[in-house]
């Protein structure tokens, strides 16, 4: 059987034909710290290699040695644009293994939270998009409207960034008096934002010059790399981990994740910028569908003493960025016996990168590089 | 999924079946018959999606657990295909001809565990850890405050349990003349 991935040619480097030249680990787009070491003839990519480990912090190691509570200042640092995906999971895997059901109002509050995220990191996400482009002035735009919705978190949860509010059991607290209100007024300024977005980067000839037919994603790619999220449905493939493995109350909700067709940069920036608008949706309606009142957090033992039983499980949720999991083996200790995390855009940023980047110029890589959402915190963990 | 779990059963005799959630089943296999599963679960039950390889240090009973997690996306069901290999001399076969995003978490394990996976292609690159030359990190054995202890020298100041004044005035005092100074002017044109 023949593997997707091409072998890297041999090149004769002292021949004075290429050059070799290092983009990273600082990156004047919104990506955070990885370094890609380039090969180029001329202004085209012969071969790309990525490197990680400016961000390794040894967040599974440090969580074998701490309490399953302590961990949630831990797991929320794994991304920094969307930590609420990590908290989910973190709680959810702990609860299942555990054998604690939460309460009605707490999952759609979870929801919430998730949906907020989601929508923060897809603004910022395109943002970052135009920028790399060298549309600076949507990702002013785009950092200026998350501030808004992160004033929300911080009302919420009393963090801006880290949120450290879901818990087992539930959440910390519930909705603040007239938190619905407010979140409406954000909701509508983003709305503005994307019809705004749409006048002077969808329709801009300098875009859609560049990014259409840059690095296209055939349907066939998505199993041998294992690509989810936004990046596989740009391409075509209709998988969505809150469509086809519901979790919380996503099978409560009406929606319908959108596919694009073409599978380059511009059909994925096109899908983000739908998600964006999915997601005001699906807040409003889970506003509109929880229950008005009831409690937000169940009773669990002694948080410092607690002692999971023996087991192991999977559990995913859909970041902004793609299928988000955590796998948690337990063996009835304090600790969790192991944790890992897979990050959503681990393979898209080191296999699919190294794959797509043969032949693009050296402008167009960065891009390339956001519009694959890679998070470097969340590959090297 | 439960004939599947029957046909597994029968197939590559699979044990330890643990049925975790309605979409979700973890069973372990020998290593000779890992292969031959992981392949026949591809090509055959229509798990064709490889989410992640995990490894699980049991250093009480001397193995490393590798767990191969699949995931159908007909029937919207997962696995995780479980084995155990020799802690000692940690060797397994490379899947990354199957699947091409194999290749990355085998040169994480290969950097994290020291699981060899030969014939990986860069399984030898250093994936985060650059010139890395201890025990592999992941490892239960490997104590992380003894290393930090003996890599990175301990900063002043960390030890002692003076008070903020007292660091200032002992530790710092350059930097505090400077503040004190500043809070003098501040005061004087008020």
């Amino acid at each position: 059987m023949k593997a997707i991935w091409n072998e890297t040619k041999e090149y004769d480097l002292t021949s004075g034909k290429y050059v070799k030249i290092w983009q990273g680990p600082q990156h004047p787009g919104v990506t955070g710290n990885m370094s890609l070491e380039l090969l180029l003839e001329g202004d085209e990519i012969k071969w790309l290699k990525t490197h990680v480990g400016y961000l390794h912090r040894g967040f599974e190691k440090l969580m074998e040695r701490r309490k399953f509570i302590n961990c949630f200042p831990i797991v929320c640092r794994i991304c920094v644009p969307e930590p609420d995906t990590n908290e989910y999971l973190f709680a959810a895997a702990t609860e299942e293994l555990a054998g604690i059901e939460i309460p009605e109002r707490a999952k759609w509050i979870r929801a919430l939270n998730l949906e907020m995220a989601r929508l923060g990191a897809t603004i910022m996400g395109l943002g970052g998009q135009s920028g790399s482009f060298g549309l600076g002035t949507i990702g002013q735009w785009a950092v200026a409207h998350r501030d808004f919705l992160l004033d929300s978190f911080e009302e919420l949860t009393g963090g801006r960034i880290y949120h450290m509010y879901i818990i087992p059991g539930g959440v910390r607290y519930d909705l603040p008096e007239g938190f619905e209100g407010r979140l409406e007024k954000t909701l509508v300024k983003i709305e503005k934002l994307i019809s705004d977005i749409d006048k002077v980067l969808f329709n801009n000839a300098v875009f859609k010059s560049r990014a259409k037919g840059l690095g296209i994603i055939p349907k066939d790619w998505i199993e041998p790399f294992g690509i989810t999220g936004s990046t596989a449905r740009g391409s075509g493939v209709n998988y969505d981990v809150r469509k086809d493995h519901p979790y919380l109350i996503y099978d409560q909700l009406d929606f319908e994740p959108n596919v694009g067709t073409d599978g380059d940069v511009y059909a994925r920036t096109e899908v983000r910028r739908e998600e964006a608008l999915l997601s005001i949706r699906l807040i409003r309606q889970i506003l509109a569908r929880m229950p008005k009142v009831g409690p937000v957090r169940t009773r669990i033992p002694d948080i410092m003493h607690w002692k999971i039983p023996a087991g192991e499980t999977y559990v995913k949720a859909e970041s902004g960025r793609g299928e988000y999991g955590y796998y948690m083996v337990t063996d009835g200790t304090e600790y969790p016996r192991r944790v890992h995390v897979k990050g959503a855009s681990y393979t898209h940023a080191m296999a699919l990168l190294e794959k797509l980047a043969e032949g693009v110029t050296n402008a167009d890589i960065f891009g390339l590089m956001v519009s694959l959402q890679t998070c470097p915190p969340e590959i090297e963990r | 999924m439960e004939e599947m779990i029957e046909r597994i059963k029968l197939k590559f005799n699979a044990k330890d079946i643990n049925r975790q959630k309605a979409t979700l089943v973890f069973f372990s296999v020998e290593k000779k018959d890992l292969e031959a599963c992981v392949l026949y679960m591809k090509e055959f039950e229509g798990y064709s999606n490889l989410t992640m390889i995990s490894a699980t240090d049991w250093i009480e009973t001397g193995t490393f657990g590798l767990t191969y997690h699949l995931h159908n996306y007909k029937n919207r069901t997962d696995v995780g295909i479980k084995t155990y290999i020799d802690r000692k001399n940690p060797s397994m076969v490379s899947i990354n001809t199957l699947w091409a995003g194999a290749r990355v978490f085998e040169r994480e394990l290969k950097e994290m565990f020291g699981i060899d996976f030969p014939g990986c292609p860069r399984v030898d690159d250093p994936f985060a850890l650059e010139g890395w030359d201890n025990l592999p990190p992941m490892r239960k054995d490997f104590d992380t405050v003894k290393y930090s202890e003996e890599t990175y020298f301990p900063r002043p100041g960390r030890s002692t349990k003076d008070n903020v004044t007292q660091m200032e005035e002992k530790l710092y005092a350059v930097e505090a003349e400077v503040k004190k100074g500043i809070a003098k002017t501040v005061r004087k044109n008020k």
